[in-house]
């Protein structure tokens, strides 16, 4: 009962524009970055590495590389600064967790694409 | 206007300002009060309201509690308490007191009680601070000193093990993120005393007044 009540006080903030992606996929993330009274939006695209929590507290970090260094972000999927998140390349894995992709190759890092119906 | 309320607290989770930052919040469902009894000076000796929240089987309730809220012509309450604030005295015998009496931004006192952790050590009782765990050290979780010899015994205060938790805490300053009456639930930021279910009185905040 209780948490049924969460859910419904939480109802408001849920998306429901939210492609399907799972870890192992491409995701390009569309982020508005407010500079002063202006907002603007940017793409933000690498590896979705996981998915964690559930309801209105569900985060995804995206990996990608920049500039040869590896930059990690999490979003909150729900969150409003979220404009939009498209789906680039569905991966092949086997894992719900890809932490073990940080410590290989960029060549040993490769993931096989998934044949989408 | 100092004001009170009951509810239970149902548990946390997170919701979004309107600058899209994450906010956590303490969910605290607040049926509506009904206010069973008005104490004044002239028959008490002191002025409070009294509220009931909570439905409960008319089987458990006893027949006094029957008959008090009887008077009232409401069903008996799970939890009763009273609201000590000259301002709530403007309340009518049965009125309902419901959620919408906070708004957003207010600051309000939490009580409750805090969760039971049994028999602790000094560590996570008082903060203590823990003792090298090897190289021949003889002192690992320990009370430490028990102070001096002179005395001939222990000061009061000397922090020792025993029971820990289960005890009324007040959490102040908090900070109302909605009242919503629709699901009669009162939104509130960062966490409140006790587990998931149990009581809750919230009252208008002491010290923080509100802008």
């Amino acid at each position: 009962m209780s948490q049924q009540l969460i859910a419904k006080v939480t109802e408001e903030f849920i998306k429901n524009d939210i492609p399907e992606f799972r870890p192992g996929d491409t995701v390009k993330v569309s982020v508005k970055i407010k500079e002063g009274d202006r907002e603007r939006i940017q793409a933000y695209e690498g590896l979705c590495l996981k998915k964690q929590g559930g309801g209105v507290s569900e985060t995804f970090t995206v990996r990608k590389m920049s500039y040869g260094i590896g930059v990690e972000r999490t979003f909150p999927v729900h969150s409003p600064m979220i404009a939009k998140i498209e789906v680039v390349r569905y991966g092949k894995v086997r894992r719900a967790n890809l932490g073990y992709i940080r410590g290989l190759s960029a060549k040993a890092s490769r993931i096989k694409e998934k044949r989408v119906k | 206007m100092a004001k009170g309320i009951l509810g239970r607290k149902v548990g946390m989770t997170q919701v979004f300002d309107t600058a899209g930052k994450l906010i956590p919040v303490t969910v605290i469902e607040v049926t509506p009060n009904v206010v069973l009894q008005k104490k004044t000076v002239e028959t008490d000796g002191y002025e409070a309201v009294q509220l009931g929240f909570g439905e409960k089987r008319a089987k458990l309730a006893n027949k006094p509690e029957q008959g008090h809220v009887a008077k009232v012509g409401t069903t008996p309450k799970r939890y009763i308490h009273e609201i000590r604030f000259p301002e709530m005295m403007e309340c009518e015998i049965g009125q309902e007191v419901k959620c919408d009496i906070f708004a957003a931004g207010e600051y309000v006192d939490v009580t409750g009680t805090s969760k039971g952790k049994g028999f602790s050590g000094v560590i996570k009782r008082f903060n203590f601070h823990r003792g090298p765990m090897a190289h021949g050290s003889k002192y690992h979780r320990g009370t430490g000193s028990m102070g001096a010899t002179g005395p001939q015994h222990i000061h009061k205060g000397k922090g020792m093990p025993g029971r820990m938790g289960g005890e009324t805490v007040t959490m102040q300053n908090l900070v109302v993120i909605k009242a919503d009456l629709e699901n009669n639930v009162l939104l509130i930021k960062g966490n409140v005393p006790g587990a998931n279910k149990s009581f809750l009185i919230i009252k208008s905040a002491v010290k923080k007044q509100t802008k």
